[in-house]
């Protein structure tokens, strides 16, 4: 057995492929959290991203058959999955920033309309399409397989655990790896930062409070719903999988608080996650249930969150002003 | 616009603005400010001075008038409008992220560049710190810094700007008087420096060693603008109050005096587990108003919770002695022969229910005491609730009680039903204070009751501290103004290091005796053997 093939590489290597989805659910959830808007819908939005990217890819091979171009397939699915996840955003947004609806509560709302929203039109491209939806072996491999030629992916060590994976994972990371330089090294996320810390400080700045929490939420919710579409496009298969979905969003949520609110946490935080999600089809216990594993991400969450409240770093708080919504002249 | 009007820098005319249909917060204000001087906004609390300068700073809009710059009609609509136009409010509540060093609080909302250069931001701070004598360290977290620090760290985030019309709202509130004076050295560098700058404030001594005009509104109307040289605090005081006031404060004498609460040897822990109170014991009268003086931190906040039994005592007793039932207040006395009654290891609920009431007004008014987001009829019934067991709740005494305030008290609210917290600061503390005394306690015991109060709320309160004393309630007060202790009270005992230093006479003893008993223990009498 090559080195390649060990139990530690495969282990790594399917934890990276199954965090990449959480991946994205975090980086566009802590975007929207660092504006302070805590936009629980994230599984919602991803229902969304997931469907509408598996129909965008289905319907561009429908119709363009043969000549379908696998780069253009990929493209169309992040981009459909992101309008959809923007979709979902722009209503939240609406209600919680112009509206000032409680953002809990609209964010369980959309986390609900979002999953029948999902499910509805997954369930119609199946139906309308005689009971499958499946994509062309040859696109399903664009989708699944590296990028890299052949000669780096069979490096030992190295070419499984670095150049082994789809492409949605490293855009996943340069989106991260983006993000944080965004939020903590350019102007427009200090400007961000403020508004989730401190409207009332922002506005007093001439910070455009509005705008920075509209756009904040909305592209964050397209980067979430990206993350639906990559599970339905890698790990599901490129098959509508409703319960393979399910409960994405919400360990995405609670990834956000794992990595303290910070994109680059965000990578290792996804891979260890991903590897608390498959744990119990690689390493059996007797005795202990597969349920109990799939708790195991928000055990370890848990730990975190009365570690970090115990050392009272200021840093490592949530953005002093999430879950409000702001008001000008209220005093 | 005549050629013989004089153009100012920044001029109001008929600013009106309103919050809800009922409150005029601003009646047609005008006035006007020029570069090279200092004018202060003088006025009481809910005057309208911060909401006045707000609409100048971009915060809040104005229904009516118009604001002219330069003798141009200039509109601002948000905060950005007003740096635009160079004019930048320092605000009471200090508008700071707190998770962001002083560098990135000071460009917050800049454009000047899409990356954030720490390195050069840091040298233009240091320059505007270097020029005018600030001494901050860019790099600094805020919630790192002292208040002062913080308050500096506004200003210069003004002048980063460019800004030279200068706003500042209440800005010795919550400083020292050393850092006060510096701020004032700094005040004056800036007007030097061709600055117009406005500040907002009701302390009297410092509009008169500060400003060069002085703009008074009363009520939310426009009363006159003086010159500073041209008046004293009398003539300010009755413009800003529509009548004529003494300054002196009552000290009325009470019929009787009895024991009411006795401490003993008590002993105390602070919250990070050293002594607050080391053997504290003292005695304190029915009839009379005990201050106790102390540099902030000596125990002060410790003993009145002791005695209300938030605060564990580790040794010692506290006494009470309650008031005979034939005592009334038209001086018939009955004297106590009673044995006390030991408050030590009772709840706070049962020492309330004997009467011990503690009217706490720490430095953020709302902390402690008042729910904001709840109206004053439920802010009543916090306080009541308990009488009436039972699963419904009667909203109609505590309404009544909150309009017999609201009247008694000249509390200035939309409402009974308007959230506490959209009241102005000194109206939230009358609501506060007139609660406690309405449960009729027979210990009544405040904290600062004045503290950011304006000369007429200030009155009134202390004209209901001296009601309570004349019904015989024994009242203890922590102060930090020596000169309002020493006209008010009939004792006052002062605390130092969590020491009882010494108990003095209000009506004979002087500033300098009791300054220093806060800070040597018995008065100096080791500091005298040392010289």
């Amino acid at each position: 057995m090559s080195i390649n093939q060990s139990f530690l590489v495969l282990l790594i290597s399917a934890a990276v492929l199954n965090g990449t989805p959480l991946l994205f659910g975090t980086v566009g959830e802590i975007l929207s959290e660092k504006a302070g808007n805590l936009n629980l819908g994230v599984e919602g939005m991803m229902y969304m991203g997931g469907a509408l990217g598996l129909g965008a890819a289905f319907y561009y091979e429908q119709a363009a058959g043969g000549s379908a171009n696998g780069i253009v397939a990929v493209v169309l699915a992040i981009l459909f999955a992101f309008l959809a996840g923007a979709f979902g955003a722009l209503i939240y947004a609406f209600l919680t920033i112009s509206l000032r609806a409680n953002q809990n509560v609209t964010g369980l709302a959309l986390a609900i309309f979002g999953t029948g929203a999902g499910q509805f039109i997954g369930e119609y491209m199946r139906v309308s399409a005689g009971g499958y939806v499946a994509i062309s072996n040859a696109l399903k491999d664009v989708f699944a397989n590296s990028p890299f030629p052949a000669a780096l992916r069979g490096l030992p060590v190295v070419g499984p655990l670095i150049f082994g994976y789809n492409i949605f994972v490293y855009v996943g990371v340069i989106i991260a790896v983006a993000m944080a330089w965004f939020l903590t090294r350019s102007r427009a996320g200090l400007h961000l930062r403020s508004v989730g810390e401190s409207p009332a400080t922002a506005d007093a700045a001439g910070i455009n409070i509005t705008r920075y929490k509209y756009l904040a939420t909305v592209i964050g919710g397209g980067i979430s719903a990206i993350g639906g579409m990559v599970y339905i496009m890698t790990i599901a298969g490129c098959v509508w999988n409703h319960e393979g979905l399910s409960g994405e969003g919400w360990l995405a949520v609670a990834l956000v608080i794992f990595c303290l609110w910070r994109p680059l946490n965000a990578i290792w935080g996804s891979v260890l996650f991903g590897a608390l999600m498959i744990l119990y089809m690689r390493l059996q216990l007797p005795f202990i249930p597969s349920q109990l594993y799939k708790i195991l991400p928000y055990v370890v969450t848990v730990i975190v969150l009365v570690a970090v409240s115990m050392r009272k770093k200021r840093e490592n708080q949530p953005p002093a002003s999430l879950g409000n919504a702001y008001f000008r002249e209220d005093r | 616009m005549t050629a013989l009007e004089t153009v100012h820098a920044i001029e109001l005319r008929g600013i009106t603005k309103r919050f809800g249909a009922k409150v005029v917060a601003n009646d047609h204000i005008d006035l006007a400010l020029d570069r090279g001087e200092i004018l202060s906004l003088l006025g009481e609390n809910g005057s309208g001075k911060t909401t006045l300068m707000n609409m100048l700073s971009g915060i809040y809009l104005p229904d009516e008038g118009e604001i002219l710059m330069e003798g141009k009609p200039i509109a601002i609509r948000s905060p950005k409008d007003a740096y635009d136009h160079g004019i930048g409010m320092i605000h009471q509540h200090y508008k700071l992220v707190d998770v962001f060093t002083a560098a990135e609080n000071i460009v917050l909302g800049l454009h000047d560049g899409k990356k954030l250069d720490r390195k050069e931001i840091a040298r233009k701070v240091r320059e505007i710190s270097d020029k005018y004598g600030f001494g901050i360290d860019p790099d600094k977290k805020i919630y790192d810094m002292s208040v002062s620090e913080k308050q500096t760290v506004e200003i210069v985030k003004v002048l980063y700007r460019g800004a030279d019309i200068l706003i500042l709202d209440e800005p010795t509130a919550v400083l020292t008087p050393q850092e006060t004076d510096r701020l004032f050295d700094i005040l004056r560098a800036m007007k030097a420096d061709g600055k117009a700058i406005v500040i907002i404030t009701h302390k009297l001594h410092e509009v008169m060693a500060i400003s060069d005009k002085v703009a008074v509104l009363r009520k939310g109307k426009y009363i006159g603008t003086v010159n500073t040289a041209e008046t004293d605090p009398q003539k300010l005081t009755e413009m800003m109050v529509g009548h004529a006031v003494s300054l002196n404060i009552d000290r009325p004498e009470a019929k009787y005096h009895d024991l009411r609460l006795e401490v003993k040897g008590l002993n105390c822990l602070g919250s990070d587990g050293v002594p607050a109170l080391t053997d504290v014991s003292f005695q304190a009268m029915g009839g009379e108003i005990l201050g106790i003086a102390g540099i902030a931190g000596s125990g002060q906040k410790e003993l009145l919770e002791a005695i209300a039994g938030l605060q564990k005592a580790e040794s010692g007793h506290i006494f009470y002695y309650p008031p005979h039932p034939k005592s009334d207040i038209a001086g018939k006395h009955v004297p106590v022969d009673k044995a006390g009654e030991e408050l030590v290891g009772k709840t706070p609920t049962q020492i309330q229910k004997i009467g011990v009431s503690l009217a706490f007004v720490p430095e953020d008014r709302l902390g402690m005491g008042l729910v904001g987001g709840m109206g004053m009829v439920d802010n009543m019934m916090l306080k009541t609730y308990k009488e009436h067991p039972g699963p419904f709740v009667d909203r109609k005494p505590p309404k009544a009680l909150a309009e017999k305030l609201i009247d008694e008290l000249e509390i200035v609210t939309p409402g009974v039903n308007t959230p506490v917290r959209r009241l102005s600061g000194g109206n939230v503390q009358k609501v506060l204070v007139g609660r406690e005394i309405a449960s009729s306690p027979t210990v009544l015991m405040t904290a600062y009751p004045v503290r950011g109060l304006d000369i007429n709320s200030s009155y009134t309160i202390y004209r209901l501290l001296n009601e309570q004393k004349m019904k015989g309630v024994a009242v203890l007060m922590v102060g930090e103004d020596l000169d309002v202790l020493l006209e008010l009270c009939d004792r006052i005992l002062v605390l130092c290091g969590g020491r009882v230093s010494g108990v003095v006479d209000g009506r004979t003893a002087t500033k300098e005796e009791v300054g220093l008993l806060m800070t040597h223990v018995g008065g100096g009498k080791e500091a005298e053997d040392h010289a």
